[in-house]
């Protein structure tokens, strides 16, 4: 406290507490964007830890360095840790530090409960992680965790797992209600609904799509809590339950919750391109629509992801014509950039090298989507590899490398200082080549006929295998470099100008570089 | 340097690396694509994925030609100033629209395959499949012919202590036999937690799950061996419950079913023998590394806080009722199910050499546990 009563004379303007209760108290919408964007890289590097096992095992035929069993567990912890610790927080942590500089606002609406939907998480992901010393081990049952397999089948430390699970969604709501109700109410005079920038309206969707499927997955986890501990059969086929209405439960949250992971990503994008195309967004009103489609469809289409668990011909035939009108506000996202950069003045600096990428590469995993939402043709691409290559496309050079292009894209406002040019490069082209060589070979591992969690595999599959499993390994020791880089720059380095980018437009790059403790104390004029 | 690093490489670290990549020669690089099918569905299905697959390729083709012509011609360099607009409402009317169609040209030819394959009448032949934690079961409905199908690679070929075969994986120790030209129906179930039987070469991926039946069905017209594997992650040994399915000619098949009734016939005499304790432990054995390995492990120690150890159990020393009843009945809420549906001669027999391995016959009573005991076990109780 004594930080405050030093700057008394300043009122507005002082500056954060010193030590660790600067972090451990902080309400400040900057401080927790940090403090969330450095966690979900911690979580990002053990998940891409346990990556590298996997791969490691499946280098070539036969068990080399871990027991079935084991690999089951690091198959269901990278999956949770990515999705949960990686992904998600990260676009919160962009959230905490944009979305109020872009709507003028001081801070978040919700001070407090943004501290606390930020501390509550790394117990989460303790509990979870210290799972693996139980007895009996982690959970083995895979990232969507199928009951019986997750209930009467399941370690001891399912219990543990569904703990950390609820202490994650409660963070996951607290966290959007947060984002819901300061763009509701803290927009700076002026910025309307259809001036947000696209971020924001990004963001904005999202926060619904968790409020409205976080409860859903917390009630999944409690039903098997009851199966487990009281006596229940909600899922056990022996006491009447129906396995595969965990299933539909589950991908009721499931399947908007991919979207979650990628909306963010959306809006990000096209700030980049609009900035270093220097041209305004193509089809600013066309992309919101977009966006809104794609939410509102994306809970009517959660059974695609059950085409052989034997629902009626009726079910299959909607699900499959729900799932493929998807591809259309998708498309129209797509061509939308393509067109923004159309004619433009563009140039090529590290965070557009990683929104490129991302079109080209996302678009890819979209395609593969479409593919597997023909179900017929999908009863031989389900739960084998071409699946695996399907949402690693959408999630690591989409989400992640979207988060990538954010960071270098707006680091300079954070931290005052500017990047190293060069070595942003080096780590895009790393990634770049990374992703591709790890994932395109695992389209064909499984259209010949790999399923996927196996430890192990059939002779034939091993040369692409092989070649999969040194593309990760490029890839994950080229996240490396980006630790590196991110550190240099918050620790030095040329400084930023506060418009930073040419072609950048917005109220973020209206503030100092790096941004001031405090922002848009007065909401700042828009017209 | 190059030198240098041979002298290190001794003979040992070169077994290791050979071994590693000596599977790199039966390997298949050119297994790119989805193998076609063998039977009118699953061609027809291959002949769908080919479609979507050259329309995507198509579109990525446009999208990403005018992308990357952008990135080439619209540089700063050459293109300094840039353009102003920001909408155009034909062409997003355009682009809106067109997929629209794409994608209906796309569903309906895949709707009306879905609707063939939907076909849920029964079938010349139908053999109920049901999965278990790590095998399946195939029982013919017809002709009350029924087995249990087990992986067949040793494993120390999985543990990389012999080279490994050929079929790697794939083979099992009994085949599910089907005729030609015969409508074969799958009844696909579960006694466990969900597996899912996948037979590419038929197009068939269906989840066996506990508690539901599905229906799969196929009608193949070329003799042969299909390999297939489970789907649905299961547990442990997930990877390790291959599928293979031997098409043969309808007079090979009445063959094989005369034979395999003639060997049911043959166990139930086996019931009624006269066994000494080492013809069971012997055969108990067998039993046991097939069906219990898995979880109680060869040397009976299980695995700490999940399987339980056999050795020192005192239900396997002195409880011979108990364990029996553990055998048919299962533990609720447990992994350890019933394995009632093995033969009374192998139940008995896996219990005595239970109950006679690992010293547990020095420490417990060491009964034995005849085929009667579970014939008597089995009769209704007053
Ligand atoms: C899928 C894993 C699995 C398989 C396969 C399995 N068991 Fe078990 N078994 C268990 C588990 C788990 C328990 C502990 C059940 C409990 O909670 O009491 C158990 C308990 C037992 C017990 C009681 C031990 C005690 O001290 O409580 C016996 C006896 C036994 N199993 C015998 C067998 C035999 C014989 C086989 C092979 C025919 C077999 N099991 C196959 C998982 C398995
Ligand atoms: C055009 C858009 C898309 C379509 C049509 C589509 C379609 C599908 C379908 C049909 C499946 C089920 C495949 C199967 O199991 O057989 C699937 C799986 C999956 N998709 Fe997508 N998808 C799209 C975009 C995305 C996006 C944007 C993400 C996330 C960022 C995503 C993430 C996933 C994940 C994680 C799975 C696998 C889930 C699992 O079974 O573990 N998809 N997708
Ligand atoms: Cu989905
Ligand atoms: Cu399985």
């Amino acid at each position: 406290m004594s930080a405050v009563i030093e700057n008394h004379h300043d009122d507005h303007h002082h500056g954060p507490a010193k030590g660790i209760t600067r972090w451990l108290y902080t309400t400040n919408h900057k401080d927790i964007g940090t403090l969330y964007l450095w966690f979900s890289f911690a979580m990002f590097l053990i998940g891409g830890a346990m990556a590298m096992v996997i791969r490691a095992e499946l280098f070539s035929p036969g068990m080399q360095i871990v027991e079935p069993e084991f690999y089951n567990q690091m198959i269901t912890l990278h999956g949770l840790i990515m999705i949960f610790g990686g992904v998600m927080p990260a676009f919160v942590g962009l959230a905490n530090w944009l979305v109020p500089m872009m709507i003028g606002a001081p801070d978040m609406a919700l001070p407090r409960m943004n501290n606390l939907s930020f501390w509550i998480l790394p117990f989460a992901f303790f509990i979870l992680l210290s799972s693996l010393f139980m007895e009996g081990g982690a959970p083995n049952f895979g990232w969507t965790f199928y009951a019986p397999l997750s209930t009467t089948y399941a370690p001891p430390s399912v219990t543990f797992f569904i703990f950390s699970v609820h202490i994650m969604g409660a963070s996951s709501i607290m966290g959007s209600i947060n984002v819901v109700v300061t763009i509701m109410n803290m927009r700076a005079p002026g910025v309307g609904l259809m001036k947000m920038p696209l971020f924001v309206w990004s963001w904005l969707i999202t926060a619904y799509l968790l409020i409205a499927v976080m409860p859903v997955l917390a009630g999944a986890v409690t039903m098997m809590l009851m199966d487990i501990h009281f006596g229940t059969s909600f899922f056990n086929a022996a006491g009447g339950g129906d396995p595969v209405l965990f299933q539909h439960i589950f991908w009721f949250f499931g399947h908007p919750e991919v979207y979650i992971m990628i909306l963010p990503a959306f809006g990000i994008v096209s700030h980049i391109i609009e900035t270093f195309s220097r041209k305004p967004l193509f089809g600013y009103a066309s992309m919101v629509w977009a966006m809104l489609s794609i939410a509102i469809l994306s809970f009517v289409v959660w059974a695609h992801h059950m085409f052989t668990v034997g629902m009626p011909l009726a079910a299959e035939i909607f699900f499959m014509w729900a799932t493929m009108l998807i591809a259309v506000p998708t498309g129209v996202k797509v061509f939308n950039w393509v067109a923004t950069m159309f004619r433009g003045s563009i140039t090529f600096e590290t965070p557009m090298l990683f929104a490129c990428a991302f079109v080209v590469l996302f678009t890819i995993g979209g395609l593969s989507g479409l593919m597997l939402a023909i179900v017929p043709a999908d009863f031989q691409y389900h739960d084998t590899y071409f699946v695996v290559a399907h949402f690693h496309y959408v999630l690591v050079p989409g989400a992640i490398f979207s988060i990538m292009a954010a960071v270098y894209f707006w680091i300079p406002k954070w931290s005052g200082n500017m990047y190293d040019e060069r070595l942003g490069k080096l780590h895009f082209w790393l990634s770049f080549i990374g992703v591709n060589v790890t994932f395109f070979p695992q389209h064909f591992i499984g259209l010949a006929g790999m399923p996927r969690r196996y430890p192990d595999y059939a002779l034939q599959f091993a040369d692409w295998n092989m070649v999969s499993s040194v593309g990760a390994f490029l890839f994950g020791f080229s996240q490396l470099l980006f630790l590196f880089i991110v550190v240099k720059t918050v620790m030095g380095g040329k400084k930023a100008t506060d418009q930073v980018w040419e072609g950048a437009k917005g109220l973020e790059w209206t503030v100092a570089s790096p941004a001031p403790y405090h922002t848009f104390s007065t909401p700042p004029k828009v017209d | 340097m190059f030198l240098n690093f041979f002298k290190y490489l001794n003979k040992k670290i070169l077994f290791v690396i050979l071994f590693i990549t000596a599977p790199l020669i039966n390997a298949d690089w050119f297994a790119l694509n989805m193998t076609r099918g063998i039977t009118d569905i699953s061609n027809e299905v291959f002949e769908l994925h080919m479609l979507i697959f050259w329309i995507c390729v198509v579109i990525g083709v446009l999208v990403f030609g005018v992308m990357f012509y952008s990135m080439y011609a619209h540089t700063r360099e050459k293109n300094p100033v840039p353009a102003t607009f920001d909408d155009n409402h034909k062409l997003e009317i355009a682009w809106t629209i067109i997929p629209f169609l794409i994608l209906i040209a796309m569903a309906v030819p895949a709707s009306k395959t879905l609707i063939k394959m939907y076909d849920d009448t029964a079938g010349d032949i139908n053999i109920q499949v049901t999965g278990y934690q790590w095998k399946w079961q195939y029982r013919y409905l017809e002709d009350d012919v029924s087995f249990f199908s087990n992986l067949a690679t040793d494993w120390d070929e999985i543990n990389n202590l012999v080279p490994k075969g050929e079929n790697y994986l794939q083979e099992v120790d009994e085949m599910v036999v089907i005729p030609t030209g015969k409508k074969v129906r799958f009844l696909i179930t579960a006694n466990d937690v969900i597996h899912s039987w996948w037979m590419p070469a038929f197009a068939i991926k269906q989840d066996a799950i506990p508690g539901f039946v599905n229906t799969a069905w196929t009608k193949v017209d070329v003799p042969g061996i299909y390999r297939g594997k489970c789907t649905e992650l299961c547990g442990k040994n997930h990877g390790f419950m291959p599928i293979v399915v031997k098409v043969v000619e309808q007079n090979e098949y009445e063959e094989w079913v005369g034979i395999k009734k003639e060997e049911a016939q043959k166990l139930a005499e086996l019931t009624t023998k006269e066994w000494t304790a080492e013809e069971l432990v012997s055969r108990g054995q067998s039993v046991y590394e097939v069906n219990c390995v898995a979880c109680h492990q060869t040397n009976g120690q299980g695995i700490a806080g999940i399987f339980p150890a056999l050795v020192g159990s005192d239900i396997v020393l002195n409880n011979k009722e108990r364990n029996i009843e553990i055998l048919m009945e299962g533990v609720q809420g447990a992994a350890m199910n019933s394995f009632s549906y093995l033969s009374e001669v192998e139940i008995a027999s896996v219990i005595t050499y239970t109950r006679q391995s690992w010293g547990n016959d020095e420490k417990g009573d060491g009964e034995v546990v005849v085929p009667k005991d579970i014939v008597d076990y089995k009769e209704p109780k007053i």
